[in-house]
C-alpha cells in the first residue's frame, strides 16, 4: 500500500478514537462529572484532528476543527464558562466533526450548509462577552482574528526576487549562552550559510578566558562572516531563525554596486571589533562538506559543547534502537487481517491437538503417565493460546454505546421530546465483527424506542411520569454470553392496536388467541409497521424484522418484555466470538452433527408412550405438559428413512429465535465440545439446514445443523420433508 | 551510520508521518507517543535530534522539554517542538523551555528535514 494511503488510514482510525473520546469528554462535562483532565483531553482530541487534517490538506476540517479548538481552549483558560448554551453547541459541534471527519473519509464534500452554520456559533462564542476579554496573543491583530486566521496554507517567505549580482554580506555573530544551553550549534547556521553562498568566517576568540575562568557553558566566541550572495537579508536572517534572540546578530547588507567591501569600523560587536592581520589570514572558505574540520579548528569549544550528540551517535548502536523501535509504547496496531489468520491457524491448532489426542490413544499408548500429563498440558495450552487469541478481537461495546448518544439526542430532537440515555456496562467486551454489526440493529432500536416508547413531555407530565423519557442502554455477561439491553419507560407496547394491525394485515386470524409475548412477538414480522404514517425516524424501511435477522445473523437472540405504561426492554443476547461455539455433538446414521448449544434446551430420551403420531408422517413427543413437533434429523437432511420407533434414538429439545420449541431426534449423543467454526458457504456453498462446518478431533468434518432453518423448513413445508445435502466424511 | 531522531506525540497519524518523512531522508527514527514516554524511551537511547509535540497527555512538550534539559546526557540534544504558525505564545514558551528550534504545522517532509538540518551539528 501506498504509506501516504496507509498513514491517511491511521489518520481516519485515530479520528474516530479522538471522536469517541471528544463526546465521551463533553458529555461527562456536560453532566458535571469531568476530571480536572477531562476538558485538556477534549482539547487534545480536537487539536489532534485538527493536526492530522492540516496534513492532508482537509481545509474543512481544518476550519471547522480550528474554531471549535479555540472555543475549547478558552474553556479550558476558564475564558468561557461551560455554561449549557456553551455545552449545547459544543456538543453539536462534536457531532458535525464527526460529519466532516466521515465526509473526509469518503472522500466528499459536505454540505457548506451542513457545518459553517455551527462553525459560525463557535466563533460567536469566542467573540461575544461570555466571560473576561482574552488577552490579544500578538500586537496589532484583534484576538478573534488571530484566533480564527489560521490557514494551513505554508506561510510564504518573503524572498525578494534574487539578484542577478551576488553581493557581499558582513555577518557579525555572537552567540550569547543561552544559544547553547538550546542545543543550537554554530555550525549548522554556517551550514545554511553556504547553501546561500560561498561563506568566510573569522573567529574571534578573544574573549575566551584563561582556563580557570572559564565556564564551560559560556560562550565566548563570536565571528565575522563575509556571505557572497545573491539571496536577500532575510533569507540570511533565516538562517539564524532559531537563534534569534539569543546572539548579537548584525546584518549589513551593502547596496547592490558595493562590490567586496568590508568596513570594520561599522561593526561593532564585543570583543570582535578589529581583526588582527594574522587572524584575517585565517579566513576559511566555507564549504559544506568540510564543516566538520573546519568547525573543530575554529570552535573547539563550541564543538565540545555539542559533544553529546555525536558521542551518542556512536552509542545508540549498541543500545539496538533501530527505527521505529521504541520500547515503551503500550499498544501495536496489528492488521485485522493477520488477526483473523491467527485466529483459523488456532482453530487448526485445536483440531490437530484433538486429533493427536486421538491417535495416541488408538496407538495404545494414553495410558502412559508422562504422555497423559503431556497430553492434558498441551490440551490446556491450546486452550489458553485459543482463549488469548480470542481476546485480541475482543472490544469494549463504549465507542458503539457513545455513537448511540447521538442517535438519541437526534431522534430527541427532531421528535420535540426530552430523553436521556443512561449507559451501563460500556466496558463489556465482544467479539469486533459483533460490535459493529450492532450499531444498525440498536440505533434502529433506539429509535423507536424514542419514537414510538417514550411520550411527549407534556403527557408523560400528565401521567405523573418526569417529563425526560430515559432510554436505558446496558451491557454484560450472562453465562457465556452478551447481552444488552434496550429498555425505554415510555407507554410500552400498545398491544391491542399490534393485534388490530396484525388481523388487518392478514399476518393473524381474527381469532387468534394470543398471549401477550407472542403479540408481542408479531412485531418481528416482516412488513410490520405500528406508525399510522410513516415517520422520518422510525419509517425507514427497516422493521424490527430485519433487526431480529441481524441478531440472527450474528449467532445471537433476541426478545421483547414490555409493561403498557412503563415502557419495553428489547433484550439481545449475542455470544462471544464467532470463531467457536459450545456445541453438542450426535450422531445421526453413522455422521456427526453438531448442534449449537445455545439452541438446547434439554435432552430426552423418549419412551413408547411419549411419542405420538399427528397427522401424515408428523410425529409429536409428549414432554411434561406440552406436545413438541419431532423433527426427525436424518429423515429431514435426507441420509435416511424416518426412524420408525423414535424411542430407539434421543430427542433433543430445541428453542428457535422465535421461541418455538421442537425435538430434534438423533441417534446418539457423542460430546459436548467447544468447535471451531469453518464457513461452509466460503468452502463449499449454502446449504439449507446447515449453519457451518467443523473438524472434529479424527479429523472428520462434522456440520453444525442451523436449528432454525430446520424447524421453519419443516413448518413451512409440512408435505416435503427432504432436505437432501451433501454430507462430506 | 543514520543519526537517529525521536519524535514524540501522542497522535498516531503525526507520528507515522514524521516517521515516513524521516526514514525517506536517511535518518533512524524512535517514537514516543508523549512526554513521559518519550523521557522513558530516552533512558534507552540518546537521539541525535527531538521532534515533540506539544499537547500531549501526561506530560506536555514543555514539561518534556525542560526534563530533557535538566538532564546533564541530552543537554546537547536539539529539540524542535512542532507548532502552528498562530502559535507564538507556545513557541515562546518552548523556547524557553530549552527549545532548540520549531517545526511550523502542517508541516511537509523537506520543511521537517529542512528544520533537522538546522540543528544537527
Amino acid at each position: 500500500m501506498d504509506p501516504m494511503e496507509s498513514i491517511r488510514q491511521t489518520f481516519f482510525l485515530e479520528c474516530e478514537e479522538q471522536l469517541t473520546e471528544l463526546e465521551a469528554g463533553l458529555l461527562a462535562l456536560e453532566a458535571g462529572q469531568a476530571e480536572p483532565d477531562t476538558v485538556n483531553a477534549v482539547f487534545r482530541a480536537v487539536h489532534s484532528i485538527k493536526g492530522g487534517a492540516g496534513a492532508f490538506k482537509l481545509h474543512n476540517l481544518v476550519q471547522f476543527s480550528h474554531a471549535f479548538e479555540t472555543v475549547l481552549d478558552r474553556v479550558r483558560c476558564s475564558r468561557l464558562q461551560a455554561s449549557p448554551h456553551v455545552m449545547k453547541t459544543m456538543i453539536r459541534a462534536a457531532d458535525i466533526l464527526s460529519d466532516l471527519v466521515a465526509a473526509a473519509r469518503d472522500q466528499r464534500e459536505l454540505a457548506s450548509g451542513a457545518w459553517q452554520g455551527v462553525e459560525g456559533e463557535l466563533r460567536s462564542l469566542c467573540s461575544d462577552t461570555e466571560g473576561p476579554a482574552p488577552a490579544a496573543p500578538t500586537s496589532g491583530t484583534g484576538a478573534a482574528e488571530e484566533a480564527f486566521s489560521f490557514t494551513p496554507a505554508l506561510i510564504a517567505l518573503d524572498f525578494p526576487p534574487p539578484e542577478p549580482q551576488p553581493s557581499c554580506v558582513t555577518i557579525k555573530f555572537k552567540p550569547a549562552d543561552e544559544l547553547y544551553a538550546k542545543a543550537n550549534e554554530v555550525v549548522p547556521i554556517f551550514r545554511e550559510l553556504a547553501r546561500l553562498g560561498s561563506v568566510a568566517a573569522v573567529c574571534c576568540p578573544d574573549a575566551v578566558p584563561h582556563l580557570e575562568d572559564l565556564n564551560p557553558l559560556g560562550a565566548y566566541l563570536s565571528w565575522t562572516i563575509e556571505l557572497k550572495t545573491s539571496h536577500g537579508e532575510s533569507a540570511i536572517r533565516e538562517a539564524f531563525e532559531f537563534v534569534e534572540g539569543d546572539c548579537l546578530l548584525e546584518i549589513s547588507c551593502p547596496a547592490p554596486d558595493a562590490g567586496l567591501g568590508f568596513d570594520n569600523a561599522s561593526n561593532e560587536l564585543g570583543a570582535a571589533t578589529s581583526q588582527p592581520e594574522e587572524e584575517a589570514a585565517k579566513v576559511v572558505d566555507f564549504a559544506p562538506r568540510e564543516i566538520e574540520s573546519t568547525a573543530s579548528a575554529t570552535s573547539a569549544l563550541s564543538a565540545a559543547q555539542a559533544s553529546a550528540s555525536s558521542s551518542s551517535g556512536s552509542g545508540k548502536a549498541e543500545t539496538g534502537a533501530g527505527p521505529g523501535l521504541n520500547q515503551s509504547q503500550p499498544t501495536i496496531r496489528v492488521d485485522f487481517e493477520r488477526v483473523d489468520r491467527l485466529i483459523n491457524l488456532v482453530g487448526e491448532l485445536v483440531i490437530n491437538q484433538a486429533m493427536l489426542s486421538q491417535r495416541i490413544i488408538e496407538a495404545g499408548v494414553g495410558n502412559s503417565p508422562s504422555v497423559a500429563i503431556g497430553l492434558d498440558e498441551l490440551e490446556h495450552l491450546t486452550r489458553e493460546i485459543q482463549e488469548g487469541v480470542m481476546a485480541i478481537r475482543a472490544q469494549p461495546v463504549r465507542p458503539l454505546f457513545q455513537r448511540m448518544a447521538r442517535i438519541v439526542r437526534e431522534v430527541a430532537d427532531s421528535t420535540g421530546k426530552a430523553v436521556r440515555l443512561r449507559t451501563e456496562g460500556e466496558a463489556t467486551e465482544i467479539d469486533k465483527t459483533v460490535v459493529e454489526r450492532l450499531a444498525d440493529p440498536l440505533t434502529h432500536m433506539i429509535r423507536n424506542a424514542i419514537d414510538h416508547g417514550v411520550e411527549a413531555p407534556e403527557q408523560r407530565t400528565s401521567l405523573g411520569k418526569p417529563a425526560e423519557g430515559q432510554v436505558r442502554l446496558t451491557a454484560g455477561h450472562k453465562s457465556g454470553r452478551v447481552v444488552i439491553e434496550v429498555a425505554d419507560d415510555g407507554a410500552g407496547i400498545d398491544r391491542p392496536r399490534v393485534k388490530a394491525i396484525a388481523i388487518k394485515k392478514g399476518l393473524i386470524s381474527v381469532d387468534a388467541q394470543l398471549t401477550d409475548t407472542e403479540i408481542d412477538n408479531l412485531l418481528f414480522l416482516p412488513g410490520f409497521s405500528t406508525a399510522s404514517t410513516v415517520s422520518n425516524i422510525s419509517g425507514r424501511g427497516v422493521g424490527m424484522d430485519v433487526v431480529k435477522r441481524s441478531i440472527q445473523a450474528l449467532g445471537g437472540r433476541i426478545s421483547i418484555a414490555s409493561q403498557p405504561g412503563a415502557g419495553s426492554t428489547f433484550t439481545l443476547s449475542l455470544p462471544l466470538t464467532l470463531a467457536v461455539l459450545d456445541g453438542m455433538v450426535v450422531a445421526v446414521s453413522g455422521q456427526t452433527f453438531v448442534i449449537p448449544l445455545t439452541a438446547i434446551i434439554e435432552t430426552v430420551k423418549p419412551s413408547p408412550a411419549s411419542v405420538h403420531p399427528l397427522g401424515v408422517g408428523s410425529r409429536v413427543i409428549a414432554v411434561r405438559e406440552s406436545f413438541l413437533p419431532i423433527i426427525d434429523v436424518g429423515s429431514e437432511l435426507g441420509i435416511r428413512e424416518p426412524l420408525t420407533a423414535a424411542h430407539t434414538g434421543v430427542a433433543i429439545l430445541v428453542e428457535t429465535e422465535g421461541g418455538a420449541q421442537n425435538a430434534l431426534l438423533v441417534d446418539a449423543i457423542q460430546d459436548q465440545r467447544q468447535v471451531v467454526i469453518k464457513s461452509l458457504e466460503a468452502n463449499y456453498g449454502q446449504t439449507p439446514g446447515v449453519a457451518a462446518a467443523t473438524i472434529l478431533g479424527d479429523g472428520r468434518v462434522a456440520l453444525i445443523l442451523d436449528v432454525d432453518a430446520l424447524v421453519n423448513r419443516r413448518r413451512s413445508e409440512s408435505t416435503s420433508y427432504e432436505m437432501p445435502i451433501a454430507v462430506g466424511a | 551510520m543514520n543519526r537517529t531522531i525521536l519524535t514524540v506525540d501522542d497522535s498516531r497519524t503525526m507520528r507515522d508521518m514524521l516517521k515516513m518523512a524521516l526514514v525517506e531522508a536517511g535518518y533512524d527514527v524512535v517514537q514516543a507517543v508523549d512526554g513521559l514516554d518519550g523521557l522513558e524511551v530516552l533512558k534507552g537511547t540518546v537521539p541525535d535530534v527531538i521532534v515533540t509535540d506539544i499537547n500531549m497527555p501526561k506530560l506536555d512538550g514543555f514539561g518534556f522539554i525542560e526534563a530533557v534539559r535538566a538532564l546533564q546526557k541530552f543537554r546537547g540534544v536539539p529539540i524542535l517542538v512542532l507548532t502552528t504558525e498562530s502559535d507564538q505564545e507556545k513557541k515562546a514558551r518552548a523556547r524557553s523551555a530549552g527549545a532548540t528550534g520549531w517545526i511550523v504545522k502542517p508541516f511537509n517532509p523537506e520543511k521537517l528535514v529542512s528544520a533537522i538540518r538546522r540543528v544537527l551539528a
